[in-house]
C-alpha cells in the first residue's frame, strides 16, 4: 500500500471514480500547484472496489459545486489540526458555467466572442442539463 | 427592468394585464397615441423580417413614439465584426427599448443580460418568437372570449415550426385544452414537447396525419406552412399535400364558429377562396400582432 503522509490543514478529495482523478486534478489547476498535492490514484475501496484520492495542504478556493459536475459521486473532507472538520457530498449543481460547451450549431455560443456557456440542470435523477441559450438538452456523464 | 425572451417570462397574470391593454387599445386607439412621446424604439434585425419589424415600428409609431435600426446585419457595424454585447450596450444608451432579432438561437437572451434598456426577442432562429405567440394568444381571446376549454387544432409541419411550439407550451397552462396535432409523419411534434408538455402535464392530444379526419372537432384551427424540401420523398409529399391544404371543401366539415389562423406568410396552405369566410381569422390576427407588441412596449416602458 502506498503511504502519503496525512495534512493537517487543507482538502482531502475522496471517492473520485478510477480514473477520473486525473483531469479533476488538472481543472483544479493543481498540476501548476506551489503546495504540497498528491494525487493518488487506484486506491482500494470498500464501495468502490477501487478510486482515486487527491490531498491539497492549503486551503485553497475551489468551486466545489462544479466538481459536482464533474463527478457527484466525491466527498469533499475539510481538514484543520489533522481533523475532519466538515465533510462535503457533492451532488449535481443546479447550474454549470464554463466547463462543457453547447454543440448547437445554431446557438449564439457558437458565434459571439466571450461568452461563457451555461447549462440548468432539469431533471436531477437523469442528470439532463439545458444550454440557457438556445434549450439544447444535455445528458450528464461522468 | 423587465424584458421579453421567452414566452413563459410573463405570468397568466402579466398576460391578463396586457391582453387587457392590447382590447383597451383596440376600442380606444386615440386615447394611447401619446403614451409614448419622446420615447425611441430601436429594431436591431440580424436577420430579415418584414412583418414583425414592420409591426414592432407601427406600434411604435402609433404610440408617438420614434423609431431607429437596422433590417440586416450587412447595413450595421456587425459587418465590421462587432459582437451583439458591444451593439446592445451602444444601441442602448441611445434608445429607451430595442426589438432584436438574430439568426442564432438565444441572441436575445445572452443580449438581454448586458441591455441597458428593455429588450424584446422578435425571434431567434428557429428557437422562439414570443410576440407571435402574444399575437396569437390575444387572437384566441379576440375570437372565443377566453383561453380555455378549446380544442386546438395544429396543421402542418409541427417538427420545425417554433410558432407552433411556442403556443403549445403557452396554451398548456390555461385550463382545459386539447390538442389535435395534424401532420405527416415526418413532420410530427417532437418528443421532447410530448414528454415535457403533454405527459407531464396530462394534458389530452391526439395525432392524426390528415386535416379531414379532424377538422370537425376543432375550436381553432392553426394552420402553418408545410415545404416540400421536408418530406423524406417526393411520394410521400405528392400522397399528402392537399391534406393540408385548407379550402372551401374542408371547411365544409367544420364547425360554424371555428377560427382559422396562420402565423403568415402563407403560401399555398389555405386557399385564397377561405379569404373571405367569416372563420378566417389570420389578417385579423396580424393587426392583433400590432396591437399587443403596443400594449407590450407600454409595460416595458412603464408608461402605463
Amino acid at each position: 500500500m502506498l503511504n502519503i503522509d496525512s495534512i493537517s490543514k487543507g482538502i482531502v478529495i475522496d471517492h473520485i471514480n478510477a480514473g477520473y482523478g486525473y483531469s479533476i486534478f488538472k481543472y483544479l489547476g493543481l498540476d501548476k500547484a506551489d503546495f504540497a498535492v498528491a494525487l493518488i490514484m487506484n486506491v482500494p475501496s470498500k464501495k468502490f472496489g477501487k478510486k482515486d484520492l487527491i490531498k491539497i495542504e492549503n486551503v485553497i478556493d475551489v468551486d466545489l459545486t462544479m466538481l459536482g459536475f464533474i463527478d457527484p459521486n466525491i466527498t469533499i473532507n475539510i481538514i484543520e489540526d489533522e481533523k475532519i472538520v466538515k465533510k462535503i457530498n457533492l451532488s449535481l449543481p443546479e447550474r454549470v458555467e464554463g466547463i462543457i460547451e453547447c454543440k448547437n450549431p445554431r446557438c449564439i455560443t457558437s458565434e459571439e466572442r466571450n461568452i461563457v456557456h451555461k447549462f440548468i440542470l432539469i431533471d436531477k435523477e437523469n442528470g439532463i442539463y439545458k444550454c440557457e441559450y438556445c434549450d439544447q438538452i444535455y445528458a450528464w456523464e461522468c | 427592468m423587465k424584458h421579453l425572451i421567452d414566452p413563459m417570462d410573463f405570468s397568466l397574470k402579466e398576460l391578463e394585464d396586457l391582453f387587457e391593454l392590447a382590447e383597451d387599445i383596440i376600442e380606444n386607439e386615440d386615447d394611447f397615441r401619446h403614451a409614448c412621446d419622446h420615447k425611441i424604439l430601436s429594431t436591431l434585425f440580424y436577420e430579415p423580417s418584414t412583418r414583425t419589424r414592420f409591426s414592432f415600428e407601427a406600434a411604435m409609431l402609433r404610440l408617438g413614439g420614434q423609431v431607429i435600426g437596422f433590417s440586416e446585419a450587412s447595413s450595421s457595424s456587425v459587418m465590421k465584426g462587432e459582437s451583439i454585447l458591444d451593439t446592445i450596450r451602444t444601441v442602448g444608451s441611445y434608445v429607451d427599448i430595442i426589438a432584436l432579432r438574430h439568426s442564432k438561437e438565444g441572441g436575445p437572451k445572452f443580449a438581454s443580460q448586458y441591455s441597458p434598456v428593455p429588450l424584446i426577442n422578435a425571434g431567434d432562429g428557429g428557437h422562439q418568437h414570443p410576440t407571435q405567440t402574444l399575437t396569437d394568444l390575444l387572437t384566441i381571446r379576440q375570437a372565443k372570449g377566453q383561453i380555455s376549454d378549446l380544442t386546438v387544432g395544429l396543421c402542418g409541419d409541427l417538427k420545425f415550426g417554433r410558432t407552433v411550439h411556442s403556443l403549445i407550451k403557452a396554451m398548456s397552462r390555461y385550463e382545459n385544452i386539447n390538442f389535435v396535432l395534424i401532420s405527416p409523419q415526418e413532420l410530427q411534434i417532437p418528443e421532447y414537447i410530448k414528454m415535457e408538455i403533454f405527459n407531464k402535464k396530462s394534458i389530452p392530444f391526439a395525432e392524426v396525419e390528415r386535416l379531414e379526419d379532424a377538422v370537425e372537432r376543432l375550436d381553432i384551427l392553426y394552420m402553418t406552412r408545410v415545404q416540400k424540401e421536408r418530406f423524406f420523398n417526393e411520394e410521400d409529399y405528392i400522397r399528402l399535400k392537399d391534406s393540408y391544404i385548407l379550402n372551401k371543401d374542408k371547411l365544409k366539415l367544420a364547425k360554424k364558429d371555428l377560427s382559422i389562423l396562420h402565423p403568415l406568410p402563407r403560401v399555398s396552405e389555405i386557399s385564397y377562396e377561405v379569404d373571405d369566410d367569416s372563420r378566417a381569422w389570420y389578417f385579423r390576427q396580424v393587426k392583433y400582432g400590432m396591437y399587443i407588441r403596443m400594449a407590450l412596449i407600454m409595460k416595458l416602458l412603464g408608461v402605463m
